[in-house]
């Protein structure tokens, strides 16, 4: 039944594929959604049967990979992902519907979008390096073909796709080279045989096997100083692929160390995971720091994305470390912590990609600054914003706050070690976790208020109308989903937690369990989701109550009456004089001025009469990635200057060339010889 | 029957806490305002003023910015009801709140933030330049306090080893010494700090300016009359108290109700409005001698409530 199920999500995403690209413009959307959908539902049927029941979904065959084979194993740890990824992928086809008129119908877009939608559901099936590996690629090139989709803004989405390409081939390579070195030294290139022998390499391998394992993961994630792809290809990204790429595809990263840190080497000392914890705390901070000034809207997304990778990796990091320095339980609660953040994660940030896309094809922008007034105009999109933020900024009573409390509460009681190391990340994650929080508020508070709210800023902005259905169901589904698991956490919990058990083997059956009230396993934490909110709601009722009682026996006013805002004297107001989102994180952005260091130009023209009277004035500042500039342009910069040094050598002289063919012709000989 | 008189108590004790915040807020805001009279050679307004001024406020009209959306009559609502259900669970007048099991710290105070967002956004939905500013520079002082606030939270959760609110009272009942050690007056030092801010007093913002290009939290609610602004007045200073609330709880618990008791409770009211009120006269005096900060020297204030924070919880790992 599951080998069956494997077999159809396969091939319903390939036939899907080959529709795309075939069918003539009419149907081709239609039939690509529907078999993604088929390939989805089935991946979903093996993924729950495979958390219910525990046995894993074993299959291979050597007839289609010459030499290696494939082989197909997917544990609960995989089904956590797979559900992740169906979630975001089954809301983001049904949005592709309504978005496809917008440039997304062409053939390659629509074989490329079902393949990598499938790719992405098979990435956790795999049971072995060369099937991963390959999995792994097809899933970077087709979200590549994506990328470049977008017609209306060439020149930016081909640099973006340039940047993404080289990223995501130097991460594969980090990949493929500890994937190879583990299966050479393991003697097997199944994990399986790799998770059998793993445990008795040497310390030093174990740890170059990892480093490049996590270097090349981590950039898949969005891990700072790796990300600089990030918010370049998501944001270039159309609407549904962003939403995958931001919600779906980043977790693999994480599924990615998972899978090589704790399930085939099977752990590792404390200094692999405070690795993983520092990488977590820079990008969680440097993410939320960008979010917070950037006026992009889809850029600034694309660094929360950042931001919250950073935050699963520092539970990722400190499961790691408690595990290392004996505290079971902590352990425990951290992994469940770091999934769901992961899986939250998927569900907002999905919502917020769709709305941010809905919001581009409407109004053709995804500056904020000449954003304003959607919430009247496009109210489904408006409102699945609001809660994709509120729930961003872990506020409850959404799904976001359920991660961020177990997350605090893995720190707050994992203190007792005495391991000075352990100790001291603790307290520096807890530091960096509650900074992120803040900036994360105000990124949003700016992104909503400034985009969504107010009067609109442009011509474009005013004249927006609510995308079709398709686009707010698919859109409102994910928002749902993030109010459901605010309210009932244990919808999800209890697969995390099968999820986390496999991948760690300490042997903590449910550290959270509770249906109203979670509770911890062994310690002194309880939160009631539902009752917070229930209470409340109560309250709200009851103010709402009290205003109309207290209000009504005074007088009969009319109900609400609109009048004209305060002025300070002016009789009218423009557009202009609202706060922009540059200037609503200025302040921000001079606390932080030493880090970001932006660009500021100001150029202030006297009248011609006396200097005293100032003409014009103009001010530009363009706070561009700080690492991007630091780091990365040096290393274009020598490349490039080894690849002008290299042209030298090949100026197309055939003579030439024979010389180099005699020269290696001789340098061969004298090795051999 | 005894499981209906049980649930009978509580939403009394609910009710009971929740009504001497509600009517002890604004009391306590007119104290405060008393105090600053009186310290400046002023006769100042009765202390019962702020009631009088908010029955007046719901007497008025509902007026809304013509660009405005849904949003803008909401931030108030949600203001008061955040405040509202956290002070009706917490543990103000007995360790033995409603809900007390699952009042945890970390969720009372994103709760509370979740008011204040709604609020920020409220003020942006206005569309002027007042309000935009002073919902930048309040979320600017939110981002910069919540570290503060989350370590202060930390390093008294440590010891005590759990973050739940009530927990944490009993302890301080049960372990005084727990009370005096370094890291729990640490943290309260700067729990305080962070109440100063988010409740936009002196040093940090200056409830009574007028000039509207010095104000952080009035220009903010620039636009909110009659009913509404009587509901933001009302869920600040209910909040005020609130905090200041759980402050003297956490830092002098003598006097709250530790178990259950009908004479025990009214005990714990009147000496948690004792407690407040000394508090707020005390913060009053302070302000008085104390002059607004400039915006951008904030966070080195905020900065250095985060430090008395992390050196709270270090001390607290040290000490255990």
């Amino acid at each position: 039944m599951n080998h069956v199920s494997v077999l159809i999500s396969v091939l319903a995403g390939l036939t899907a594929t080959v529709a795309g690209g075939a069918l003539p413009i009419r149907s081709r959307v239609g039939v690509a959604v529907l078999l993604t959908w088929v390939s989805c539902s089935a991946a979903l049927v093996a993924a729950v049967s495979v958390l219910r029941s525990g046995h894993a979904i074993v299959m291979s065959t050597s007839k289609i990979l010459p030499l290696t084979g494939i082989s197909i194993v997917l544990t609960r740890l995989g089904a956590v992902f797979v559900l992740a990824i169906v979630m975001v992928a089954l809301a983001s086809t049904l949005y592709w519907i309504g978005y496809a008129s917008h440039g997304l119908s062409t053939r390659s877009a629509s074989s490329a979008l079902p393949l990598f939608v499938t790719s992405m559901i098979l990435v956790p099936f795999a049971g072995g390096v060369a099937t991963f590996l390959v999995l792994w690629e097809l899933m970077a090139l087709t979200s590549l073909v994506l990328v470049l989709t977008d017609q209306s803004r060439r020149e930016a989405a081909r640099s973006a796709a340039q940047w993404y390409a080289v990223m995501t081939h130097a991460g594969a390579a980090a990949i493929l080279l500890a994937l190879v070195l583990l299966s050479a030294h393991a003697g097997g290139q199944t994990f399986a045989q790799i998770e059998l022998h793993a445990r008795h390499l040497s310390g030093a391998l174990r740890g170059t096997i990892f480093v490049l394992a996590l270097l090349g993961f981590a950039s898949k994630a969005g891990a700072v100083p790796l990300h600089v792809w990030l918010p370049k290809a998501h944001a270039e990204a159309p609407g549904p692929a962003s939403a995958l790429m931001s919600g779906a595809m980043v977790n693999l990263g994480i599924y990615g160390i998972i899978l090589v840190g704790n399930v085939l080497l099977g752990g590792g000392p404390v200094w692999w995971w405070l690795l993983v914890s520092a990488l977590g705390v820079l990008s969680a901070l440097y993410g939320a720091l960008y979010a917070a000034t950037t006026s992009d809207l889809k850029r600034l997304l694309a660094y929360s994305t950042a931001d919250n990778m950073g935050l699963v990796l520092i539970a990722l990091g400190a499961s790691g470390m408690f595990a290392a320095s004996g505290s079971r339980t902590t352990a425990a609660i951290a992994m469940v912590a770091a999934l769901l953040l992961m899986f939250n994660h998927s569900l907002f940030k999905g919502a917020l990609f769709l709305a941010a896309g809905a919001v581009q094809m409407v109004t053709g922008t995804r500056d904020l600054d000449r954003l304003g007034g959607l919430l009247k105009r496009m109210p489904v999109t408006g409102v699945v914003f609001l809660i994709g933020a509120l729930s961003v900024a872990a506020l409850p009573p959404l799904n976001g706050f359920v991660g961020e409390w177990l997350l605090l509460q893995s720190l707050l009681h994992a203190l007792p070690s005495t391991n000075t190391a352990v100790v001291i990340t603790v307290a520096v994650a807890v530091a960096a976790l509650a900074l992120t929080g803040g900036l994360t508020v105000a990124a949003f508070v700016k992104a909503m208020g400034i985009g969504f709210l107010g009067r609109p800023r442009s011509e474009e902005a005013s004249n927006a109308l609510e995308v079709p259905a398709t686009m707010q169901l698919g859109a409102g589904l994910l928002a749902l989903s993030c109010l459901a698991l605010g309210l009932v956490p244990m919808l999800i919990l209890p697969s995390l937690e099968l999820g986390a058990r496999s991948a760690q083997h300490i042997g903590v059956s449910s550290p959270v369990h509770g249906w109203i009230s979670l509770h911890l396993f062994g310690l002194r934490g309880v939160l009631a989701p539902s009752l917070l909110a229930g209470g409340l709601f109560v309250a709200l009722m009851a103010t709402v109550l009290a205003r109309r009682v207290s209000h009504r026996r005074s007088r009969s006013w009319p109900a609400l009456a609109p009048v004209e805002p305060w002025g300070s004297g002016r009789r009218t107001q423009t557009v202009r004089m609202q706060y922009t989102s540059t200037s609503f994180a200025e302040p921000l952005q001079r606390v932080f001025d030493d880090v970001i260091r932006p660009a500021r130009d100001l150029n202030v023209s006297p009248a011609a009469e006396s200097h005293y009277y100032v003409e014009r004035i103009a001010y530009r500042t363009s706070s561009d990635d700080v690492i991007e500039r630091v780091i990365y342009q040096p290393l274009i910069v020598a490349v490039r200057r080894w690849g002008r040094l290299a042209r030298k050598l090949q100026n197309g002289s055939v003579h030439r060339y024979l010389a180099y063919g005699l020269l290696a012709l001789v340098i061969v000989l004298v090795v051999l010889a | 029957m005894n499981g209906f008189a049980h649930l009978l108590t509580s939403a009394l004790v609910a009710l009971v806490q929740l009504a001497l915040v509600a009517v002890g807020g604004p009391l306590l805001l007119g104290v405060m305002r008393k105090v600053r009279s009186r310290l400046e050679g002023r006769v100042g307004a009765p202390i019962h003023q702020p009631l009088l001024d908010l029955r007046k406020l719901f007497t008025k009209q509902r007026m809304r910015p013509r660009e405005s959306s849904w949003l803008f009559g909401v931030g108030p609502l949600v203001l008061v009801a955040t405040v509202v259900c956290v002070s009706a669970i917490s543990p103000l007048a007995t360790t033995r709140p409603p809900l007390g099991q699952s009042t945890d710290f970390f969720a009372v105070i994103f709760a509370l933030l979740l008011g204040s967002v709604v609020l920020a956004l409220a003020a942006l939905d206005t569309g002027t330049a007042f309000a935009g500013m002073g919902s930048s520079r309040s979320m600017t002082i939110g981002a910069l306090c919540e570290p503060a606030l989350l370590v202060a939270i930390l390093a008294m959760a440590i010891p005590a080893r759990t973050s739940n609110l009530p927990a944490l009272v009993r302890a301080g009942l049960g372990h005084p010494a727990l009370i005096a050690s370094p890291s729990r007056v640490l943290a309260l030092a700067s729990f305080l700090v962070v109440i100063l801010a988010e409740s936009g007093r002196l040093p940090v913002d200056n409830p009574s300016t007028h000039l509207e290009l010095t104000m952080i939290h009035e220009a903010m609610v620039l636009e909110y009359s009659g009913p509404d602004l009587g509901l933001i007045i009302l869920g600040e200073s209910m909040r005020l108290a609130f905090l200041l609330g759980l402050l003297v709880n956490l830092l002098v618990p003598w006097g709250v109700a530790n178990r259950p008791g009908a004479l025990f409770f009214v005990i714990g009211l009147a000496a948690l409005a004792a407690k407040v009120l000394v508090t707020g006269v005390a913060i009053a005096t302070f302000e008085v001698f104390t002059a607004k900060m400039r915006l951008f020297r904030l966070p080195e204030l905020l900065a250095g409530g985060f430090v008395l924070a992390l050196l709270g919880a270090v001390t607290a790992v040290v000490a255990r």
